[in-house]
């Protein structure tokens, strides 16, 4: 099919998830003010790409867009060179919290996605078969067994993330999207999820796109880490993580020189970025001049 | 236990309760028996006791009962059947919300009462008169309360769904209405106490029979006992059906906390 002169590039045939000059608009009372601007990345297989920023930066819109709850107002989101067209489960998201279902046990959540006929369509009884297998290999993997039948509210915060990860899994999705997903956790809690889900993504050979403020984690999970910067949202930095593969890595890494290094330099990053505002503002006062012009908007 | 939303044991509960009662019982008893007030603005509970018994031996009080329910029972199934899938398509699309909300929220003012005749002039005199009059006081406070429990469930059990491939026939019937259930209930529960006070609007529709149509019938002759008679066996089925519908919530729906009326 022709495609339209956005293009400028082939895209290269490895390239899972590729998003091109995407823009999001919101307008409110107070004004039209965009969330998004201009964000172009790509992302290949297998990668997992952590997104920090200040508040405000947008970097849950741009996840929601790319799970395709929300809709951009420019650019386009291609999986597998294809535009997506609304949500689905080639594009699983996990959410902070208050997700699962209460009236499943913990192994009927994690099989829920065989309940929809988008699953049904695709299966015959070998396939229902693997599936049944599949939800309690999951469970296993994630440490639930001992909790299988039990229901959502009598489990702690760590063990429902891990219900909500399994549950994601299960249909195999091209695109694992997490949105702050251990922030309503404790520290300890955080840690052991953070080696899980390193373990469980690179066993399944997930693409992962992981949005979080805490820039620790990004650095420790991701192999890449996207810095946006808000008014508008935008990318401000890429940095590549060269740390020991997924498999090897323990929480001493933490604590590494290398890893406190890049740590540091990603939130002088992240305070620059945040800070723009009331720079130009103290620049404007001391020179009289209006620099990066900028529409007029509320917004921290 | 004097804390703001502080807990309070079970028993203790149970036995407040119970004592609460009970005072009541002994004031009402003290009141009449030192005659501080004419015994026929405030029958003593001797006499409605005396009343009660000689009005299920002799005047058929299981009848009316049973006819009272009956129509209680229909005229609040009629709007449940009515007012769960309008409530559910509300609470889930916003067009269908702004289409009916406005009417929704100007009917529910609308006093029952005052469609008395006019229920008389459309439906007659049988019972579909009487069964009306409860829709009406029941269908669209109902509808609201409905459509609101079907809102309030969270977004990310819906977005989480969506993601995992639900299209939306299947985000409505197996998230929003499955999550949105033991709210429900619990509405239904509420409203089924909302239809017990109509139905003394109800008989008032050329009502040949019931509780409510004696409770009227003994207005004109002034016999208190009969009217307290009638008010307490109305409060007293009300309060078992709601305690059996709140035992059924917690048997079906073990992991949500019921609503307190």
């Amino acid at each position: 099919m022709n495609q339209p002169s956005t293009l400028s590039k082939p895209l290269a045939p490895s390239e899972k998830l590729t998003v091109r000059a995407l823009g999001k608009r919101f307008t409110t009372s107070m004004g039209c003010f965009d969330a998004l601007a201009d964000i172009s990345f790509c992302v290949i297989p297998g990668e997992f790409v952590a997104f920090v920023g200040a508040s405000g930066c947008g970097k849950s819109t741009l996840l929601r867009i790319i799970a395709g709850l929300d809709h951009p107002s420019s650019g386009e989101v291609l999986v597998d060179q294809r535009p997506i067209i609304g949500p689905g489960r080639d594009r699983a998201m996990i959410f902070q919290d208050y997700s699962l279902y209460p009236w499943l046990t913990v192994l009927d959540n994690i099989r829920f996605s065989r309940r929809l006929a988008a699953n049904r369509r695709n299966q015959n009884a070998e396939d229902a078969q693997g599936a049944a297998e599949r939800s309690v290999l999951l469970l296993e993997l994630m440490g639930l067994e001992r909790v299988r039948n039990a229901h959502p509210h009598v489990l702690s915060g760590g063990m429902r993330q891990r219900v909500a990860i399994a549950r994601a899994l299960l249909c195999k999705p091209e695109l694992l999207l997490m949105d702050e997903p251990f922030g309503a956790l404790d520290a300890q809690t955080r840690e052991v999820m953070h080696d899980l889900i390193l373990h469980i993504v690179a066993l399944e050979k997930r693409t992962v796109l992981f949005v979080t403020h805490d820039v620790e984690e990004a650095v420790y999970l991701a192999d890449r880490v996207i810095v946006l910067a808000p008014g508008p949202g935008r990318i401000d930095s890429i940095w590549p993580i060269h740390l020991p593969p997924a498999l090897e890595r323990t929480q001493d890494l933490k604590r590494a020189p290398e890893f406190l290094t890049m740590e540091r330099e990603i939130l002088e990053r992240i305070r620059a970025t945040s800070g723009l505002q009331s720079d130009l503002r103290a620049l404007q006062r001391l020179t009289g001049q209006v620099q990066f012009e900028r529409p007029d908007k509320a917004q921290s | 236990m004097w804390t703001i939303r502080g807990t309070l044991d079970r028993r203790l509960y149970v036995l407040i309760a119970i004592a609460s009662f009970g005072l009541w019982l002994v004031l009402w008893w003290a009141v009449t028996a030192l005659e501080l007030i004419d015994p026929l603005f405030l029958p003593g509970p001797g006499a409605v006791l005396r009343r009660f018994v000689s009005w299920v031996r002799v005047g058929d009080l299981l009848d009316d009962a049973e006819i009272s329910i009956f129509r209680v029972t229909a005229g609040f199934l009629l709007s449940a059947v009515m007012a769960l899938p309008l409530g559910l398509l509300i609470g889930a699309y916003r067009p269908v919300r702004a289409l009916f909300e406005p009417l929704l929220e100007f009917a529910r003012y609308l006093p029952a009462v005052a469609f008395v005749p006019v229920v008389l002039l459309w439906t007659g005199i049988g019972e579909p008169s009487k069964i009306a009059v409860i829709w009406i006081g029941t269908f669209f406070q109902m509808v609201i309360m409905l459509s609101e429990d079907v809102a309030r469930v969270p977004m990310p059990q819906i977005e989480a769904a969506r993601t995992i491939g639900a299209n939306d026939r299947e985000v409505l019937l197996l998230v929003l209405m499955r999550s949105a259930m033991p709210a429900m209930f619990d509405t239904l529960r509420i409203t089924l106490g909302w239809a017990w006070t109509y139905l003394v609007v109800a008989e008032l529709v050329a009502a040949n029979s019931g509780l409510g149509y004696a409770i009227l019938k003994a207005q004109r002759f002034l016999q208190t006992d009969r009217i307290f008679v009638g008010i307490i066996v109305i409060g007293l089925i009300g309060l078992g059906t709601d305690q059996i519908l709140r035992w059924i919530h917690r048997r079906l729906f073990p992991w949500a906390g019921a609503r307190s009326p």
